[in-house]
């Protein structure tokens, strides 16, 4: 593992983030928001830092984006 | 509703309008025929969801035939379908209800393949992930980073709780997904992720006061 993707891993994203239950909720609309082009993370604050800090929460959103991505 | 030894499609659900703009409330809630259709109807949108994402991971299980991986992709729609009727009238309609109901199907086998992939390995230990720490030294920076790798591992030792600790080497160090460390701990992955977002802020507090300037990933002492 490389040092800085360690770093990473360990120390999480250094700024605010949503929850699990939270990333869940929005993760639709966020999906939507990123396939449209459109300003996802001005829209739903907090998303963005929180799949940086998340593997499990960044799968779910990449799996979503591929399968709606047509 | 589980079959065995079915072949796995590799078509993504359909995304044409018909299915997208299909009154999907109305006809979930309407009783009788009309009802239990639109619920088959639904189940078999989660499975090709369920279907696409075991597809996915297939190779993080090597060992399982095509009806095993059917057989997740069963369970794994089900269990969606269950929990996407419990929350049905959380649905705001601010996504296509197709997009809000993919998420429970790509949640549900993305967690039972993680699982399955999981069965019967143990948890990394401590050390394994002391190790990485000392190999993800980069060449060029090697006293900074012996000093500030040295400074983590002890505020990971000595600043962190037990379950803290758990979690961040297991997480963090030694890529357990967290569904799993869940599973294992008998907990919840909101749960966990609260513990380790709680850890590495300590850790962030802990190398800041020892005058370490941390950002995402970049040390700038």
């Amino acid at each position: 593992m490389k040092r800085d993707e360690l770093l990473g891993r360990v120390l999480g994203p250094d700024a605010p983030e949503l929850t699990c239950e939270q990333c869940f909720d929005e993760l639709d609309r966020y999906v939507e928001l990123v396939v449209a082009g459109e300003p996802a993370d001005a829209r739903i604050p907090g998303m963005r830092a929180h799949l940086e800090g998340c593997p499990a929460c960044a799968e779910d959103f990449r799996s979503l984006r591929d399968l709606v991505s047509g | 509703m589980a079959t065995a030894a079915m072949p796995m499609p590799t078509q993504k659900p359909d995304q044409d309008d018909a299915v997208t703009a299909r009154p999907w409330l109305d006809e979930l809630r309407s009783d009788g025929a009309r009802g239990q259709a639109a619920v088959a109807d639904l189940h078999r949108l989660l499975l090709k969801a369920a279907r696409f994402e075991v597809e996915r991971r297939a190779a993080q299980l090597p060992h399982l035939r095509g009806g095993d991986l059917e057989d997740l992709a069963q369970q794994a729609a089900d269990d969606a379908l269950l929990a996407l009727l419990r929350k049905l009238d959380d649905f705001r309609g601010e996504s296509r209800f197709t997009t809000w109901a993919y998420k429970f199907a790509l949640l549900e086998a993305a967690v039972k393949v993680r699982r399955r992939a999981w069965q019967g390995r143990e948890v990394p230990l401590e050390d394994e992930a002391w190790a990485n720490l000392a190999g993800s030294g980069s060449a060029g920076r090697g006293a900074e980073d012996a000093e500030l790798l040295a400074a983590l591992r002890e505020e990971i030792e000595g600043s962190l709780t037990p379950r803290q600790r758990e979690v961040l080497v297991a997480v963090a160090l030694n890529a357990v997904p967290i569904d799993v460390l869940a599973e294992r701990l008998g907990s919840t992955r909101g749960a966990l992720y609260k513990t380790l977002h709680d850890a590495r802020r300590k850790l962030r507090a802990a190398l800041a006061a020892r005058g370490f300037e941390i950002g995402d990933g970049e040390e700038k002492r």
